[in-house]
């Protein structure tokens, strides 16, 4: 639809991608703001729930102000740069942490026809992106010139490559059935074969520990320690961007679920192949999309549950989990996978 | 040259300095650590103290023996009861004060409520500490019931002044009681629930057990005392066979376990808080009508001499010297605070370990900052 109506503006292909691109960019940042938003105030509200507390009630109708307030308080902070501090990398830092999961989302499938764009390596895309956000996390920790911050993205680096491994190689399991790496063909698979949860159960957990790890979420948010690393490595950023780093740990979130449910919970399908609309109409795609995000908020609210339950891991704890479990795991899992789709498919 | 410098000319090549507190998320007060690093590894600790002192032997050399009483509360502020008692005692031992028997009894009560609402205190603030924020959270809510119940005796919630030379301030009423019997019917079962939270889980265990083990030679050499020096087995409580209350006609048992590590602090602890209970109900059953203070002189004078006296704080053996010139003032007042020798082994706890562990061992040793530099 927003291609058709490039297309109206002008005849000229690279004009008119250009267009396109602006359109759906401003279209995601504005949806995901607003996700995100509504994100925290949620995680604010479920860690009340689970703390016999009441959570943010003051500002707005049920304190559903709370975030806009929140907002406008970061915004008109002072944005302090240290004199120690490397200027140019201590501003890039906040920008790469925020675009990198940003720019995921072109490729992630919303629902039948609600995609950016649908291209053949788009699982290679994700993860290429997601190990690209560690680089936002490093930088920050190194040009703070602050000892705290550089233990902290030690630790984000160490953690965040290790477990891309397992996360990876549980994919690989799904792969061997699924063949392909466009996300949207993988839902379609689904569609014709059932989730992959059903016969890729270890993946999947394996699969979703190893997310809830790259986005540094309890009990792996070694990184930001408050008891130990006062605030890892965004300890000496201040006012926006701050919450820049804050935003990009929430959209990364949301991107490993929405990962997540189209690997292995099919995407926007509905439970049990149930279809109320006909294929192709708009309520279809309606449809769809409330699936999807309903599977995500569900996966969302799981993560929010490990924060609010687990004491947090211990740096050698985390990475003997991630060598000496994970991986073995994932590589059992793995070749189980591959004898079974071999006699599957024939 | 200050201390900071003269550590950092320590230094080897590949070692830093890393300076915890006094501003820090999990130092529990004003405590600044000078932690020397390799890595994440830790090679030595050096605390900084002195932050919150405030002189208050001193100034109770400067007040009447009645007015020294709000000083202690200050001390230890999450176990004021104790202090106040420790500072009682002292001072009943030199004027030779019979105190009454329903004044005793409503002291044990207090007491061992205080200590129960210190002990929940410092498992929220464990929980905290390794990264369990609901537990903080928990702990805080129990704490909660019992501040109201002591409240409702003395008027306060933190500082309370109740226990005065003599006995104690007022009479505890019905609202009390009743209060105290329903969290007596309550809290057993939320015990159980922190439990389920926090010490089952496995990842707690991890990060507690073999952290900070120690062995007795450190802790008698150090001076460890409560329940730290308990989790090594050492069954030491100065409430049995205890002459200054009447804790031998009560039936508890003293928490100990043989786990020397973060994990046996744990435990201790929490099977303190049961053990508290069972004397707060039972000494709730034993409580006779009386009167709670005894008749005395309206100026309080004791005659030339020194007294000592040491109780069961929730953090281990409180000390109080106190000696009399006969004026109306104590002549010297010199308080043994727990947590300063419990605090002192820091260093041998957290050496080899990594920081991650240096924060589990501070909080396993529940240090108050306010009884470290008094």
């Amino acid at each position: 639809m927003i291609l058709k109506l490039a297309s109206s503006i002008t005849a000229q292909p690279f004009l008119q991608s250009l267009i396109y691109g602006a359109i759906c960019s401003t279209i995601i940042l504005s949806v995901c703001a607003l996700c995100v938003m509504s994100l925290i105030f949620l995680e604010r509200k479920v860690s009340a729930w689970m703390q016999s507390r009441l959570g943010p009630n003051r500002v707005g109708p049920r304190g559903l102000l709370q975030m806009v307030a929140d907002g406008i308080k970061l915004i008109r902070k002072e944005d302090i740069v240290h004199d120690q501090a490397m200027k140019f990398l201590f501003n890039l830092a906040p920008c790469i942490a925020v675009a990198a999961p940003f720019a995921a989302f072109a490729t992630i499938p919303f629902s039948e026809n609600v995609q950016v764009v649908d291209f053949e390596l788009g699982i290679v895309y994700v993860f290429a992106l997601t190990g690209f956000s560690i680089l936002g996390i490093l930088i920050a920790g190194y040009a703070s010139v602050n000892r705290y911050s550089l233990l902290g993205a030690l630790r984000a680096t160490a953690q965040m490559i290790s477990y891309e491994i397992p996360m990876i190689i549980a994919l690989l399991g799904v792969l061997c059935f699924t063949e392909t790496l466009s996300l949207r063909e993988t839902v379609i698979y689904q569609q014709t074969n059932g989730w992959n949860i059903l016969y890729a159960p270890i993946s999947f957990i394996i699969f979703f520990i190893a997310a809830t790890a790259e986005c540094n979420r309890a009990p792996f948010d070694l990184v930001e320690a408050e008891s130990e690393l006062v605030a890892g490595f965004h300890t000496e950023y201040a006012g926006i961007k701050f919450a820049m780093f804050f935003f990009g740990e929430y959209v990364a979130m949301m991107l490993a679920c929405s990962i997540t449910v189209i690997l292995f919970l099919g995407g926007w399908l509905a439970p049990f192949g149930f279809l109320p609309f006909a294929v192709g109409s708009i309520l279809y795609t309606v449809w769809g999309l409330f699936w999807f995000v309903s599977k995500v908020a569900f996966l969302l609210f799981v993560m929010m549950w490990f924060r609010w339950t687990f004491p947090r891991l211990r740096i050698d704890q985390l990475m003997v989990f991630c060598w000496k479990v994970l991986i073995p795991f994932s590589m059992v899992n793995l070749l189980i996978m591959a004898v079974l789709s071999t006699f599957i498919k024939g | 040259m200050n201390f900071e410098e003269k550590l950092a000319a320590q230094l080897k090549p590949e070692e830093y300095l890393i300076n915890i507190g006094p501003q820090h998320p999990s130092t529990h007060g004003v405590l600044r650590l000078l932690v020397t690093l390799e890595g994440e590894i830790i090679n030595n600790v050096e605390p900084d103290i002195g932050y919150l002192h405030r002189c208050f032997e001193k100034i109770c050399e400067n007040r009447t023996y009645p007015m020294g009483i709000p000083m202690t509360d200050r001390m230890d502020y999450l176990g004021a009861m104790l202090n106040n008692l420790g500072y009682a005692l002292a001072a009943e031992k030199l004027g030779d004060i019979e105190v009454p028997i329903r004044s005793q009894w409503i002291r044990i009560i207090v007491c061992e409520l205080n200590r129960i609402a210190s002990h929940l205190l410092w498992l929220a603030a464990f929980g905290a500490d390794t990264g369990a924020l609901t537990m903080f959270m928990f702990g805080l809510r129990e704490r909660e019931m019992v501040l109201d119940i002591l409240e409702q005796a003395s008027g306060s919630r933190l500082t309370y002044g109740y226990i005065r030379i003599g006995g104690v301030a007022k009479d505890i009423d019905k609202t009390f009681i009743k209060k105290t019997k329903e969290f007596i019917n309550i809290f057993p079962s939320k015990l159980k629930d922190y439990e389920t939270l926090l010490g089952g889980n496995p990842i707690f265990q991890r990060r507690t057990q073999g952290v900070g083990t120690m062995n007795l030679e450190t802790a008698l050499s150090y001076g460890i005392t409560g329940p730290m020096l308990r989790s090594l087995g050492v069954k030491k409580d100065l409430r049995k066979n205890c002459s200054y209350l009447p804790y031998d006609e009560l039936d508890f048992e003293v928490a100990i376990n043989n786990h020397p590590d973060c994990y046996g602090r744990y435990l201790v602890r929490i099977k303190e808080m049961g053990e508290s209970l069972k004397i707060v109900e039972q000494a709730l059953e034993k409580l006779q009508d009386g009167e709670i203070m005894p008749k005395m002189k309206p100026i309080f004078k004791p005659k030339k001499g020194e007294a000592y006296i040491k109780i069961e704080a929730p953090r281990g053996e409180f000390g109080v010297f106190m000696e009399s010139d006969g004026k109306n003032k104590p002549y010297r007042v010199k308080f043994r605070a727990p947590s300063f020798s419990n605090l002192s082994v820091i260093n041998e706890l957290a050496k080899g370990g990594l920081i991650a562990d240096l924060i589990v061992i501070l909080g396993s040793i529940d240090i108050v900052l306010g009884d470290v530099d008094r």
